[in-house]
């Protein structure tokens, strides 16, 4: 009907009205209405999903109208639970459901950009020359150089087409491997479950070119290096509906309903069901308001609070009584029956390294491995036995490696955890203690340095001469400071006694009462008695950020294992941070890093490279002495921390990228001409000093990373600590580093490490980076490439906290002119092989790899640590230094190889964790599903991989998660080791074969496989170390046990044997600054804390208009009402935020929520979003890592030693930022730098 | 040619605007409902815009209002209450003149802002800004026949214009004549006043014709909209 006739008709509209007049019915028309039916009318709908490394892993319904994509809902298809369990879904959040925004937004990426400078160079150069030749123009003369690296983050972008991009990017790449190595093109690419197939097809190039794949999940400080050590394990969880099992649930430094939106429901839920809840965290978190108890300790004091609760359990359970289950668990599943050494220093008895059937004369009848097996006192034999399932059982011989109660040659045991009653005598034994040491900002108590405290002992008559033993448990016990009516000064008779780790000695530190804390262990306990096992504790990056996270975790680990909660459905260690499960993961890596080709890829731990190569560690100022323990044994603890990270990469403990000072493409051939093997070429000459390791000279240009790829990541406005420092040293642009280098303040400079007064600035010849956005990181990179978005492309994606696998498929095809991460890495590859032949052919390039967690080399150096630099060994590769392997790599068939499976699957086969198996079939069916390549070349009748599709279909039959079939063949593999038949996890299935077109239908729940550590089954939820504990398959530790003692040398040089309380560290980032540039306002001195966001999932949607709407639109902190007070601000104010490492400038929101002392900024909030400029720096604004600065710990270095060996994202040192200070005050001015920045230099000369 | 001229811009034009202003709205208000609005700039920077859009706003509705009692009101209205010819052109120079002084000052606020503020200007159309420039010419010429009709403040002049309204709106014949000799700057702005009505179904204008006036009558808190168009009331 015409409006305006209906307008005409207003008076007869009206029909009459209803109660009492307070309503009126009318007629008027309604057709206006049909405006928001259309709105929501779609053509179809496609199901897809974020990879955002958010963990929710959410599978959505994308609606699509007129190949628009117009909304996305939450899918609700998800295969129902078990009965009694409620359902996983509806999954989804705010953040999510966004998404679609950015597709269409002007913030998206929809051409290639390259600098103007660039491309100006790159044209006039390529008029004469050819890509490679012109590629060496550019770089090798400093002022064209210097013309674009110096524009860095200022601007600039002009589009240029694919095809000459891809040419630039392969010429650079080509350059840097011809004249410095391939190991020099380095590629930055976090969590691959998010889109695994994306992640594959940058990582697959890379690995073919012989470049580097750098680690993220330790760079992230979301690894936990406790759980490698306590565990073997890189990290397994249970999923988020197994949190319905428990009976006891403590979140600790977890805030789920913020961070785990999708999966709070199960936490609301088993309250219902009668589950109590403990939540501790400083703040008033979301999740708080969820607890029976909140419990508030002054931040980053958690292990104090942890070591309290297990001293209530250690007394109650352990000594006043003893809980049969806690007993039997503890007997079977740890190392506390295993008996240590206990030696004398300084006229005093330590605990040093875990007793090994060699020390025996006859080696206990352990022929092989005896250095590597852990020995524990039986209780059947009266006497020592060599107990099966530690890591001698595990490489070399086969069928004993398990946790069955027997030793090696099968006799039955009764393994005592404690000598209490068969000691041979009680000796005082000398335990570190730090709690006592100053720091401006946290209180320590004021007990002596080191603890002589009693401990029941056996005397035993080894290979070399008579010793004093002790159990783990005795010296546990000893270390919780529990009285075992043997005396001693510093065995807490009460709880009220102020003795390390009392809960009356915690007050002082945490603030939490006493009574809180004996009743929280108490339920905690009870609970795990009662239900054996059924206390779980959530816990995340609150406690895993700061520098002594081990610490936190270990004695939060230590509850959980006291209580038999680890391993047990509903009970355990709930770590979550990143969405680490890439549950496919042995079928993912051959397609991601190129082992179908060759093997092995370079991989590389971040936090070590960065630290280097951004050149934090010439800012280094905390020594090791700081943190090196009272009771250290002899050993080489002077140096600073880059010199550790050296002398572990030199022993073949850490990775390095680059590796060698010189090219690894010609060492070959150096090595013909001398008339040796590679191997031994290597070792000589590094020996004789003519070859040297790239990491003792990081600032060396012939040791610079030259070209970066940067995708799925934000490495510059999101994840880089020490931001400031990337810009000035990595990138050469302009930065707000604040500090003065160790050259200028004349600190301590490394011994090993070649220090030049001159610090390189610009180090990188080039930087990729593909995103979707326009992200901080593509801001500040020489190209820019669009990618599609994850509504156009197609992909895999798994998680922690489900079973499912289900995909990212296209809804539409990917707009403007980006391509998927595929067919970009696919273009480059290309080009790449064509452009190769310039400078590059069939090439030997020597690869040097770290003694490896999960194979034989995990068994390198038993005992003392022996550096061959120092002559205290010969150089053996891959015992005492970096194994050394010579890889082919034929550069101009890069492309050919990259879109077809390799012939190492027939040859070779497939394998993970320790394990391998035979996978013909595998490749056969893929043949059949894919097709066999036909052209000629290397690939003729291989397996194609053209598609993302046709990668994930690789994925998935590879897999024995998505494979029926290799699930039992994986299974079979381990049952070889342990002399278990374990196949019945998997057999019912084997049939079933996931494919890609499944899980576009439906999500899929994966097939249980010997890759993790919990299985799928319809009578349990997924639960870590439900394997060890039900199969039998020990841990991947040294005692095969759950590892609570660390006897590693450099664990004891450092004090952490035994979990101990150890306060923040000092990282003096104020004092240098605080007066240096006054403003007039007041300051005052916060603790920076960085949590996950409410508008956010880290980077990503902080720039997206809906979510900036939801919040205040832009960069917040979040400070106390006292600290504010203090400092005169008022809510909503611009603050800064400052230190020696930069500023960041904010909105203060002032909230009861904060704890005084702390200032909380919501990590990631983006510097392309309201951000003015900083008064500090005079640069803008600054994000929230423009005030870190990463710190090693030595610990995290240590290789070659069974669980403390490295693997890539397993073990390693982490980026942890909690421990810093920063100065927050009112800014005076804001400036929102909107002018062109050419001007304003002009201007300002 | 002067005679046909002086027909057709005052005798056939108005026609054609007033068919156009009329058919226009229809069809707008019918078709393009999302454009019918005022498309104000508020969101986008509000200093300024307060106080020039109140000063043009109260200025402009009381010339209207004049402008259409002034017009519109047959002659022997005035004869019959007494008010003389002299009296109302005298009414009409000062209230017309500081109405029109009131909204200069608005519109001139309104210009400066639209055009020197980057946020608006970027987001203004064609027509935007047009009609705004169009308003402020008609503005002027306005306000400098007041100096003309100080020349004849008999007000014969302005009982010229009367008889040509009504004669054009009643389908008279002979109205162009009655104008074919005022002065220029009256016809400038009598043809500018009808080009406005041409205009009008094409701008933001259109918002005057909509105000949510029913809001003051209606009764009861609660609206409901039957789906039953046959409905009839309940009594």
């Amino acid at each position: 009907m015409s409006h305006v006739l209906n307008r005409l008709t207003y008076f007869k509209n009206r029909v009459g009205d209803y109660s009492n007049g307070h309503g009126v019915l009318t007629k008027e028309d309604r057709t206006w209405e049909d405006a928001y039916r259309k709105r929501w009318q779609h053509d179809k709908i496609v199901r897809s999903t974020h990879g955002v490394n958010c963990t929710g892993s959410c599978s959505w319904k994308i609606y699509v109208k007129g190949g628009i994509v117009t909304w996305e809902t939450q899918q609700t298809d998800y295969p129902r639970t078990r009965p009694d369990l409620p359902n996983h879904e509806p999954r989804g959040c705010s953040r999510g459901a966004s998404y679609s925004w950015y597709l269409y937004s002007g913030n998206r990426l929809k051409h290639p950009l390259i600098r103007s400078a660039l491309m100006k160079a790159w044209r006039k150069a390529r008029e004469t020359t050819s890509p490679i030749a012109a590629w060496a123009s550019i770089v090798e003369d400093p002022e064209t150089r210097a013309s674009y690296v110096r524009q860095r983050g200022l601007g600039g972008f002009i589009r240029a087409d694919w095809s000459e991009v891809n040419e630039i990017i392969a010429a650079s790449n080509a350059y840097t491997a011809k004249k410095y190595g391939p190991d020099r093109v380095i590629g930055f690419s976090p969590i691959p479950a998010m889109s695994m197939v994306s992640y594959a097809a940058g990582s697959r190039y890379l690995s073919l070119l012989g470049g580097t794949c750098m680690s993220f999940y330790d760079w992230y400080c979301d690894l936990p290096p406790a759980s490698p050590m306590t565990w073997g394990e890189q990290t397994d969880v249970p999923e988020s509906a197994d949190w319905y099992n428990s009976g006891f649930l403590m979140l600790w430094g977890s805030n789920v309903p913020q961070t785990r939106t999708p999966d709070a429901h199960f936490y609301t839920e088993v309250r219902y069901k009668g589950a109590k809840s403990v939540v501790i965290s400083p703040d008033y978190s979301e999740a708080s308001k969820f607890g029976d108890m909140w419990l508030s300790p002054k931040q980053g004091t958690d292990a104090a609070l942890a070591m309290a609760f297990g001293h209530v359990i250690l007394k109650e359970y352990y000594i006043d009584r003893q809980v049969p289950y806690f007993q039997e668990y503890a007997r079977q599943y740890t190392d506390m029956p295993m008996l240590v050494r206990l030696v004398k220093k300084d006229g005093r008895l330590v605990p040093d390294r875990l007793l090994r059937a060699s020390d025996f004369d006859g080696s206990l009848n352990e022929a092989n491995n005896p250095d590597w097996k852990t020995v524990a006192y039986d209780k059947c034999a009266n006497g020592i036995v060599c107990p099966r399932g530690s890591i001698g059982f595990r490489w070399g011989e086969q069928g004993k490696w398990n946790l069955e109660q027997k030793t090696g040659k099968g006799d039955e045991t009764d393994l005592a955890i404690s000598l209490i009653e068969t000691r041979d005598d009680v000796a005082d034994v000398a335990f570190p203690y730090f709690g006592n040491r100053e720091h401006d900002h946290f209180h320590g108590t004021d007990h002596p340095d080191v603890l002589e405290r009693r401990v029941p002992v056996k005397r035993l008559t080894l290979k070399d001469g008579e010793t004093l033993v002790a159990t783990v448990f005795d010296l546990l016990a000893a270390n919780y400071g529990v009285d075992r009516g043997l005396g001693g000064d510093w065995a807490a008779s009460s709880y009220d006694d102020d003795t390390p780790y009392t809960p009356a000695w915690q007050e002082k530190i945490t603030g939490v009462a006493r009574d809180k804390v004996i009743a929280v262990a108490r339920g905690f306990a009870d609970n795990a008695e009662k239900t054996r096992g059924k206390s779980m504790v959530i816990l995340g990056a609150g406690l895993n950020h700061w520098y002594h996270m081990d610490m936190n975790y270990r004695g939060i680990i230590n509850m959980l294992v006291m209580c038999g909660c680890v391993g047990q459905s509903g009970g355990g260690w709930s770590h979550y941070v990143g969405q680490e499960k890439l549950r496919p993961q042995t079928g993912w890596q051959p397609l991601a890093f190129a082992l179908d080709w060759a093997r092995p890829p370079r991989h590389m731990n971040s936090t070590s490279f960065f630290y280097a190569h951004t050149d934090q560690w010439r800012y280094e100022t905390l020594g090791v002495d700081e943190i090196l323990s009272p009771l250290a044994p002899e050993g080489h603890w002077d140096g600073s921390f880059i010199d550790f990270n050296a002398r572990a990469e030199r022993m073949g403990w850490l990775p390095s990228a680059p590796q060698l000072e010189r090219n690894p493409l010609e060492l070959t051939k150096e090595a013909e001409a001398a008339g040796l093997d590679v191997q031994d070429y290597v070792a000589k000459s590094l020996k004789s000093g003519a070859l040297k390791m790239s990491c003792e000279d990081p600032d060396k240009p012939d040791n610079w990373p030259r070209n970066l790829f940067v995708w799925r990541s934000n490495l510059l406005g999101s994840s880089g600590k020490g931001h400031e420092y990337f810009l000035k040293h990595l990138l050469g642009t302009n930065h707000g580093v604040q500090g003065k280098d160790l050259g200028e303040t004349g600190g301590q400079k490394p011994e090993e490490v070649v220090w030049r007064d001159e610090a390189p600035e610009g180090k990188l010849d080039l930087l990729v980076t593909i995103d979707f956005r326009m992200s901080t990181t593509c801001v500040y990179s020489d190209i820019a490439l669009p990618t599609a978005t994850w509504y156009e492309k197609n992909d895999l994606n798994t998680s922690d906290m489900h079973p499912f696998i289900h995909p990212l498929s296209s809804a539409v095809d990917p707009l403007w002119e980006s391509r998927s991460d595929w067919d970009i890495f696919k273009g480059i590859a290309k080009s790449f092989s064509e452009i190769a032949p310039e400078a590059l052919g069939v090439e030997k390039d020597v690869v040097l790899t770290p003694m490896l967690h999960d194979t034989a080399g995990e068994l390198a150096q038993p005992f003392d640590v022996k550096d061959w630099k120092r002559n205290e060994a010969e150089p053996i590769p891959g015992k005492t230094m970096p194994a050394v392997t010579v890889v082919e790599r034929d550069y101009p068939n890069l492309y050919k190889r990259y879109t077809a499976v390799g012939p190492l699957m027939t040859s070779i086969g497939n394998g993970g964790k320790g394990i391998a198996w035979n996978t013909e079939h595998e490749i056969e069916q893929l043949k059949a599903l894919n097709g066999a390549v036909t052209e000629e070349g290397p690939a003729k009748g291989l397996p194609r991989i053209d598609s993302a599709i046709d990668a994930a279909e690789v994925i998935l039959t590879l897999a024995p998660e998505t494979n029926g079939e290799v699930a039992v063949k994986a299974w079979d593999a381990l049952s070889k080791a342990t002399g278990r038949e374990h196949a019945h996890l998997a057999e019912a299935k084997e049939d079933e074969k996931i494919r890609f077109r499944d899980i576009v239908a439906q999500p899929r729940k994966i097939i249980s496989s010997p890759t993790w550590s919990g299985i799928e089954s319809e009578k349990v939820c997924y639960n870590a170390g439900y394997t060890n504990v039900h199969e039998l398959i020990p841990w991947r530790t040294l005692t095969g046990r759950q590892q609570l003692y660390q006897d590693h040398l450099w664990m004891r040089a450092f004090g952490e044997t035994l979990c101990v309380y150890r306060p923040p560290v000092d990282t003096k980032t104020i004092a240098p600054v605080i007066n240096a540039k006054d403003n007039g306002n007041k300051q005052v001195v916060l603790n920076f804390i960085t949590p996950h966001q409410k508008w956010g999932i880290h980077s990503t949607y902080t720039d997206n208009l809906l979510m900036l709407t939801l919040s205040r639109g832009g960069p917040i902190v979040w400070l106390s009402e006292d600290d504010a007070r203090e400092a005169g601000i008022e809510d909503n104010d611009w603050i800064e935020a400052y230190n020696t490492n930069g500023a960041l400038t904010a909105r203060a929101v002032v909230s009861q929520r904060v704890k005084p002392g702390m200032v909380m900024m919501y990590h990631a909030q983006e510097k392309i979003v309201n951000v003015p400029g900083s008064e500090i720096t005079g640069q803008r604004g600054g994000i929230h890592n423009s005030v870190t600065r990463t710190v090693l710990k030595p610990t995290h270095m240590i290789g070659g030693y069974a669980q403390q060996s490295y693997g890539f994202n397993y073990y390693g040192t982490v980026g942890s930022n909690r421990d810093e200070f920063v100065i927050v005050r009112k800014m005076n001015k804001i400036d929102w730098m909107d002018q062109p920045a050419q001007e304003k230099l002009e201007a300002a000369e | 040619m002067a005679d046909y001229l002086n027909q057709f811009f005052f005798g056939v034009y108005p026609y054609i605007c007033l068919a156009v202003f009329v058919v226009g709205n229809i069809l707008r208000f019918d078709h393009g409902q999302y454009s019918w609005r005022s498309g104000s700039s508020q969101l986008l920077r509000r200093k300024q815009l307060v106080l020039g859009s109140i000063l043009f706003h109260v200025g402009i509705l009381v010339i209207f209002v004049g402008h259409f009692v002034g017009l519109l009101t047959p002659i022997w209205v005035f004869d019959a209450i007494g008010i003389s010819h002299g009296a109302k052109q005298l009414l009409a120079i000062v209230a017309g003149g500081l109405a029109g002084l009131m909204c200069l000052a608005g519109i001139l606020l309104l210009i400066h802002r639209r055009l020197f503020d980057a946020r608006i200007r970027a987001t203004s159309s064609f027509g935007d800004t047009s009609i705004l420039l169009i308003l402020f010419t008609q503005l002027l010429l306005g306000l400098s026949t007041i100096f003309v009709s100080l020349q004849h403040l008999d007000g014969h002049e302005m009982v010229k214009f009367m008889e040509w309204a009504q004669r054009i709106l009643t389908f008279r014949a002979g109205a162009a004549e009655l104008v074919a000799d005022v002065h220029p700057i009256f016809k400038a702005h009598l043809f500018l006043g009808l080009t406005i009505f041409l205009v009008f179904p094409f701008t933001r204008l259109v918002h005057m014709l909509s105000a949510p006036v029913w809001y003051l009558g209606r009764r009861g808190y609660q609206l409901v909209r039957t789906r039953n168009p046959r409905a009839t009331a309940a009594e």
